[in-house]
């Protein structure tokens, strides 16, 4: 029975996870090295890998900064009525439950260059749609809860004790935050970076609606690999889609070797 | 004295800074997407809503996820079982891969899926014998769909399972239970909400799942065009009403699931 279960699960993760895997990167060396750097130096891919880049270190910035001072008010605010913190808290987690594709539309409806708003803002020579701006507010959306899903229980668990301490002693609140709740957040800060990376190097739905995907100028590396795959340009697709699988993993791996380490030290 | 009047200003100005920006990227788009669904009065979100492609593509979609929920209960609830109840070599290996799918970009979720089950594959000319295709079709927005929320079901009953006090189950097996009596009288039970919850997130992301999909359905409307793709043909084709119309009526959906998995969590921690 034992067997049977152990061996009906290695065939569900060998099928639907390892060979899929093992497929991608068999498929983008199927012309040999020669065929995956060049699907890889075309000058589109390059421009779409430093978009990709350039997105994902903006986004991850200001998710990061914002997120943990979020996290902090939610769990630790007195101006906040506690009703009021519970609404806030479950508006977090919407970007979640919103499909990508919508949540390119609702930057499209708000800052299309149909809109007041956007029809304003492309007068003064801002545009957002079509342009890096909306790809990064449609990138922040998408990302805004996991910094603060990630920091939110660390500190409700860390409590306020030792933050009261530094206070009574006489600290500022920056040096309360440095010195006490920082140290102690820190992890979870960090597992919070490497998710909103990951799903920023990622992030497809949304950005294809607000981008428009225009070739050297928004497209980004998954919607290179779209693009290819509808003109059946399937190595060129898959030599861009190994080096987003691999940094994917790279980061899963790192989160999962930085969580066993933490937890390791936590108990020895 | 001005040292602490410097330190309020800039406490509130941090305050009033992280809630502007809470409000305008998370609230404002939401209630927007609502506000332009609506702005042409109800009858006229009818009509967008009923219109026979879009509400064809919206039934095809909550079929199609309700089956990709049912796939992965099974799968995903044998798999947390296994994974939590048994020690064998590379447990810790098929562990740190069941998060696998989070990690990897929905478009090249797409891609595998299409080299895997195009036509030139072997599995692919297996199906052609058999007399039914799978790529393009429905077979793959299921396997699509199976794939990007494969993690749910299973991180969701995991610590329900670890949790688990063994003292019930020996107790079970003390009078006299049956190994399978015990499964089904002592330990389902307790991985009940897990898979409950797990399975509403599944269905929540299968409604809502749009980069792994487009690449491996046709797209074809009426046939294999779900809802996701087909607000963003009309996002293309340049009528917003449209496509708010069937955004609005999914995320409706997924709102009401997701909190509905957040009251269960919190009462469950609570109690």
């Amino acid at each position: 029975m034992r067997r049977l279960w152990i061996g009906l699960t290695y065939i569900v993760f060998g099928l639907l996870l390892i060979v899929p895997v093992v497929r991608i990167a068999a498929g983008a060396w199927e012309e040999g090295w020669r065929g995956f750097a060049a699907g890889l130096t075309r000058p589109e891919a390059l421009h779409a890998l430093m978009m990709t880049g350039i997105i994902a270190v903006a986004v991850t910035l200001i998710n990061t900064l914002f997120g943990v001072m979020l996290a902090v008010y939610l769990v630790r605010a007195k101006w906040l009525r506690p009703q009021l913190k519970r609404l806030l808290n479950s508006i977090v987690d919407l970007p979640f439950a919103v499909s990508p594709i919508i949540g390119g539309l609702m930057i499209v409806l708000l800052l299309g260059p149909e809109t007041t708003l956007g029809a304003l803002l492309g007068r003064m020579g801002v545009d957002i749609v079509y342009a890096l701006p909306g790809m990064l507010i449609a990138t922040l959306f998408v990302t805004f809860p996991l910094v603060i899903r990630e920091v939110m229980p660390v500190l409700q668990e860390i409590g306020t004790q030792q933050e009261e301490a530094a206070h009574m002693l006489g600290a500022y609140p920056w040096t309360t935050f440095w010195r006490v709740t920082w140290p102690s957040i820190r992890w979870s800060v960090v597992y919070g970076v490497v998710l909103t990376v990951s799903r920023c190097l990622g992030e497809f739905g949304a950005v294809l609606v607000v981008s428009g995907n225009i070739l050297f100028k928004t497209q980004t590396a998954t919607t290179l690999v779209y693009q290819d795959v509808e003109n059946f340009n399937l190595t060129e697709a898959n030599s861009v889609a190994l080096v987003l699988a691999a940094a994917s993993i790279g980061l899963l791996l790192f989160m999962e070797w930085a969580k066993s380490r933490n937890s390791a030290g936590r108990h020895g | 004295m001005t040292n602490m009047l410097r330190s309020r200003w800039w406490s509130w100005g941090f305050r009033s800074a992280v809630m502007l920006y809470f409000v305008l990227l998370i609230v404002f788009p939401i209630l927007g997407i609502y506000g332009q669904s609506l702005s042409d009065g109800w009858n006229a979100f009818v009509h967008n809503l009923t219109e026979p492609i879009a509400w064809k593509a919206v039934m095809l979609t909550v079929k199609l996820a309700l089956i990709a929920t049912a796939v992965n209960v099974l799968i995903g609830t044998m798999a947390a079982w296994v994974l939590i109840r048994y020690r064998f070599p590379g447990r810790s290996f098929l562990n740190s891969l069941v998060d696998l799918p989070f990690a990897l970009p929905t478009a090249v979720v797409g891609l595998m899926i299409l080299l895997l089950l195009g036509p030139r594959s072997w599995v692919g000319q297996g199906a052609e014998q058999l007399g039914f295709t799978i790529l393009f079709h429905e077979p793959a927005i299921v396997v699509a769909m199976v794939f990007v929320t494969f993690p749910f079901v299973i991180r969701a009953i995991q610590p329900l399972l670890e949790e688990l006090d063994p003292s019930e189950e020996e107790a079970s097996y003390t009078l006299g239970a049956s190994k399978a009596k015990t499964f089904f009288r002592v330990i389902l039970p307790s991985m009940v909400p897990g898979i409950v919850s797990g399975a509403m997130l599944v269905f929540s992301r299968s409604l809502a799942e749009f980069g792994a999909v487009v690449l491996v359905a046709g797209n074809i409307p009426a046939k294999t065009l779900v809802a996701s793709v087909y607000i963003f043909g009309e996002i293309e084709s340049d009528n917003p009403a449209g496509a708010a119309a069937v955004s609005v009526l999914l995320l409706t959906f997924s709102f009401v699931i997701l909190w509905i998995v957040n009251y269960m969590q919190t009462r469950r921690t609570n109690g």
